[in-house]
């Protein structure tokens, strides 16, 4: 079994769904941070089989909006004095930039590389983001 | 307040702010000459990345019936775009010349582009297939004028409702006013787009019904608006080809609808509705294209707060 010390200050992202781990590092630009990173890949879950953990330690400013619209079923712990202090709950962001791109051909975005790609929330319950610049929606592929 | 405001999405506008535009459009009708020096030392900049001698016209006899001024281009080509200029770069720079921008543009989303980087009001003149709000406005003026009122009737949609998106942004539009029934008539191919059916239509409950033939509709029809099915928006010629005289109307058609019923079209027409028709009273867009110049005037005037 792998051991990954507990953190005295900082996050601990759980129930990461088995392999988006890296995609989450991603998208929160973990690798831009200075302080010490670990993401634990298939971890055991009870609940989900496998999951993928990440914990970042330390002092740092990450925008966690973009883990509700990823996953909303992901949970954040904030740990402080080695001790969960607090749970975030995560909720579908009103907007999103630079995490998702629009594949619309027609869109303006896909002649202009330098616009930033940006999606609202048109519809909360069944999770549909729009181009905010074409109105097209959102579809994972 | 609209002044210093955009319209790139026709539902930009509250149904307040409408009435306020259509208005004052009514006021410019009744008493033209009132209007004639109002935009006098304003400058329109009318941005149009690909032909629409229509809307380009009707932009620029807008802001010179109000004595204002225009310059601008008319293809992408005789623009800095041609040079690899940005959408965002463009308008800054038009900013400066200019008082206001009215902007056409191929691509889905540019003129929303224009907004978030512009310094002056920008009007979309329509990306591609996306949005065309001056049109909503003209036909939303066109009905109120004729009919006297924006609630209480039934509309029929006639011919390409999947591409067409005209009939998209009307339906939109529609849906703020109260007891407006809509009837959707076109063939299986060119039905409305599933995603408006139901983020539209279905959820805030307006009556609508689909049909496949014009006549199963045309007796209880208040408004017909028809639409042409356009070939730049098929990717393939064959279909374009089998679809295009879905539906035509013709005098015969217009036999069992009613005597106060409007026919409108956003044009150019081709051959969806038949010459003969153009002389029964109850067509009506060619009056349509004049309601949509004025608008314009109504929409320049309150963009630049111009009483």
């Amino acid at each position: 079994m792998l051991n990954v010390d507990s953190i005295k200050k900082g996050l601990v992202i759980d129930h990461i769904q088995a392999g988006k781990g890296m995609m989450l590092y991603k998208y929160l630009k973990l690798d831009k941070l200075e302080c010490a990173v670990a993401i634990i890949k298939n971890v055991k879950s009870n609940k989900m089989g496998k999951k993928d953990i990440i914990k970042v330690e330390g002092d740092f400013d990450i925008k966690l909006d973009v883990l509700g619209f990823i996953d909303p079923d992901i949970t954040v712990n904030v740990i402080e004095n080695d001790k969960i202090a607090r749970k975030i709950n995560l909720k579908l962001p009103e907007k999103i930039k630079n995490v998702i791109h629009c594949k619309n051909p027609r869109c303006i975005t896909s002649i202009e590389q330098e616009i930033p790609h940006v999606f609202y929330l048109s519809d909360a319950e069944t999770k549909t983001y729009r181009c905010l610049y074409c109105d097209n929606a959102y579809e994972e592929r | 307040m609209l002044k210093g405001r955009c319209l790139i999405d026709p539902m930009d506008f509250s149904l307040e702010e409408l009435d306020g535009i259509f208005n004052l459009a009514d006021s410019i009708i009744a008493n033209q000459e009132e209007y004639l020096e109002v935009c006098k030392g304003k400058v329109l900049a009318t941005c149009f990345y690909e032909p629409s001698t229509r809307t380009r016209l009707s932009f620029e006899a807008a802001m010179l019936r109000l004595g204002g001024s225009v310059l601008g281009f008319s293809s992408a080509g005789s623009s800095s775009a041609s040079k690899g200029e940005s959408v965002a770069d463009t308008i800054r720079t038009i900013g400066c010349y200019a008082d206001i921008a009215a902007m056409r543009h191929p691509k889905e989303g540019a003129p929303k582009v224009a907004s978030i980087n512009s310094p002056i009001p920008v009007i979309n003149a329509g990306d591609g297939g996306h949005q065309h709000p001056t049109q909503t406005l003209t036909d939303l003026l066109t009905i109120r004028s004729l009919k006297g009122k924006l609630n209480n009737f039934t509309i029929g949609l006639c011919g390409d409702l999947k591409f067409g998106r005209t009939v998209h942004s009307l339906i939109k539009a529609l849906s703020r006013y109260e007891n407006v029934k809509i009837v959707l008539i076109s063939p299986e191919e060119l039905k409305l787009p599933d995603y408006i059916r139901e983020e539209v239509l279905v959820k805030n409950n307006i009556e609508f019904e689909e049909v496949y033939k014009l006549e199963d509709a045309m007796e209880e029809l208040d408004v017909l608006y028809m639409t042409r099915v356009q070939k730049e928006r098929f990717f393939n010629e064959a279909d374009y080809v089998r679809l295009k005289d879905s539906y035509i109307l013709d005098l015969k058609k217009l036999e069992v609808a009613k005597k106060d019923l409007i026919v409108m079209h956003p044009l150019p027409r081709v051959n969806e509705i038949s010459t003969e028709v153009d002389n029964d009273e109850r067509a009506v867009y060619f009056k349509q294209a004049k309601y949509g110049m004025f608008v314009r005037m109504a929409l320049i005037m309150k963009l630049l707060g111009v009483e």
